[in-house]
């Protein structure tokens, strides 16, 4: 599905990302972890073409992304930080957003489960943080792509949502879709994801389902086994 | 936010060309004032609409680039869009008054598309050169510093150092230097290009006669919207390249 290959990338003199070797397979939810600054995103940009990087090729469904840009119709992607243009209404958005991609009903149906009708007339620069990231969430999950990539996706959401949210990646899952999310909230990644990719400066520490994490570190909860990974790396 | 700034603009040229119209009472009388405004408004507007739309727009752009488009159409439509808008509410805002007033039936014409011409060139250059600095300037303090530096030295600086030279090295032949020193300046260019259109060269005594020499000919004319075509053209090529390489 996706294959990196000595991914480098470094700002400045910053380093973030030194020869990332990762391959995702199709189907089944996979976590990017690491502490912060570990180059997640940085991971997830370079995906998407938003980060150029020094170094490394990038396939993703067998295909060089530098070749061309229509792989992105392949992918949806929620972004970290919900930067949208103040000034638009969410409806406006959607509606931008589906001129650009393609013809959708599934907005109503999203909009329906976050009960997101009573802001689509009011501008994005005067809605909550966590509204902001539903109407995110929809425009992510209106489309019908093969790789969704979710980059904190839990940010700013209530409990109900939250569980929602929950349900719709399963959902997602069950058609056989492959899922990239990165999180910091452990219980989260523990309860919905396969398979874990655990970033440290700039590298891949490890790869493997929560299980074999647990037996690597020999401690007997998730968590646990991500702190003791830190403490042992000194971060 | 684009569209409101640009009907602003767009209503300011309406009210200058009628007023102008209206105080000189005489056609070409106000294609020269006309072009003294323009040949120090445009620039300026241009520069500041470029560097602000592109701040401005940058979650927008960041939400464009996840989708499945490519950067030197994201990046060439923002410039198109601001460039073709600002030219419009030029064309426009002052094209009206002038045809109310009688253009067509007048000798002005030609001077005035001229002026027409000339402005929609510095808005070109002048949005591009913008879109330039804040591709490379994240901070948007510097990238307006910048941008307003630009400006300053284009349309103020360099004929100050231009004279100087000028004056410094008198004793010398300086009628290519000077022509040359002309050409590389796009506002320099148009000013001189709309002056010697008019016919006003004589004021200018023997440079102007060397100059008219020179921009008075056909291949003046076509030399000089070559330049300005360069200007148009080097820089939009350098926001293509910056944006393909540029992190979000």
């Amino acid at each position: 599905m996706v294959s990196i290959q000595n991914l480098h990338k470094k700002f400045n003199k910053n380093v973030v990302l030194s020869g990332v070797d990762l391959e995702i397979n199709e189907g089944g939810i996979f976590a990017v972890l690491g502490p912060n600054g570990s180059g997640k995103t940085t991971l997830i940009k370079s995906i998407l073409g938003m980060v150029i990087p020094n170094e490394g090729d990038i396939y993703v469904l067998g295909k060089h992304i530098k070749s061309n840009s229509d792989y992105r119709y392949k992918i949806d992607y929620l972004p970290q930080i919900a930067n949208f243009p103040s000034n638009l209404r969410v409806k406006e958005l959607i509606k931008m957003i589906k001129d650009l991609r393609g013809h959708t009903h599934e907005d109503l149906h999203l909009i329906e489960l976050f009960k997101l009708q009573p802001f689509l007339d009011k501008k994005l620069g005067n809605l909550s943080g966590g509204t902001k990231q539903k109407v995110n969430i929809v425009l992510t999950f209106m489309f019908d792509s093969p790789l969704i990539i979710l980059d904190e996706p839990t940010t700013g959401l209530d409990p109900i949502s939250l569980i929602r949210l929950k349900e719709l990646i399963q959902v997602e899952k069950a058609k056989g879709k492959t899922i990239l999310i990165t999180s910091h909230i452990m219980s989260f990644v523990e309860e919905v994801s396969d398979e874990i990719v655990f970033l440290l400066e700039g590298e891949i520490y490890f790869k493997g389902t929560i299980s074999e994490l647990k037996s690597k570190t020999n401690q007997p909860d998730f968590e646990h086994a991500i702190a003791s990974i830190l403490t042992e790396n000194h971060v | 936010m684009r569209s409101r700034w640009s009907y602003v603009y767009f209503a300011f040229y309406l009210l200058l060309g009628t007023v102008l119209l209206f105080l000189n009472n005489d056609l070409s009388k106000a294609v020269i004032t006309l072009m003294n405004v323009i040949i120090v408004l445009v620039p300026l507007i241009g520069t500041i609409f470029g560097v602000m739309y592109y701040y401005n727009s940058k979650e927008f752009t960041e939400l464009l680039l996840a989708q499945p488009l490519k950067r030197s159409s994201i990046f060439l439509g923002q410039y198109l869009g601001v460039a073709i808008s600002l030219s419009m509410s030029l064309i426009l805002g002052l094209g009206i008054p002038f045809i109310f007033y009688g253009l067509f039936r007048s000798s002005a014409i030609w001077d005035f598309s001229l002026l027409l011409i000339t402005g929609t060139f510095l808005t070109l250059i002048f949005t591009a050169l913008a879109f330039n600095i804040a591709l490379s300037n994240e901070n948007k303090i510097k990238g307006f510093g910048y941008a307003i530096l630009l400006w300053l030295f284009l349309a103020i600086i360099y004929d100050g150092i231009f004279l100087m030279s000028l004056i410094l090295f008198e004793d010398y032949p300086l009628d290519k230097l000077s022509l040359v020193g002309t050409m590389l300046n796009p506002i320099d260019l148009s000013r001189t290009l709309i002056l010697l259109k008019l016919d006003i060269s004589a004021l200018l005594g023997y440079t102007g006669a060397i100059f008219k020499q020179f921009f008075g000919t056909n291949f003046g004319l076509i030399v000089s919207f070559i330049t300005l075509t360069a200007w148009v053209v080097f820089p939009v090529l350098r926001i293509v390249f910056k944006s393909k390489k540029k992190d979000f």
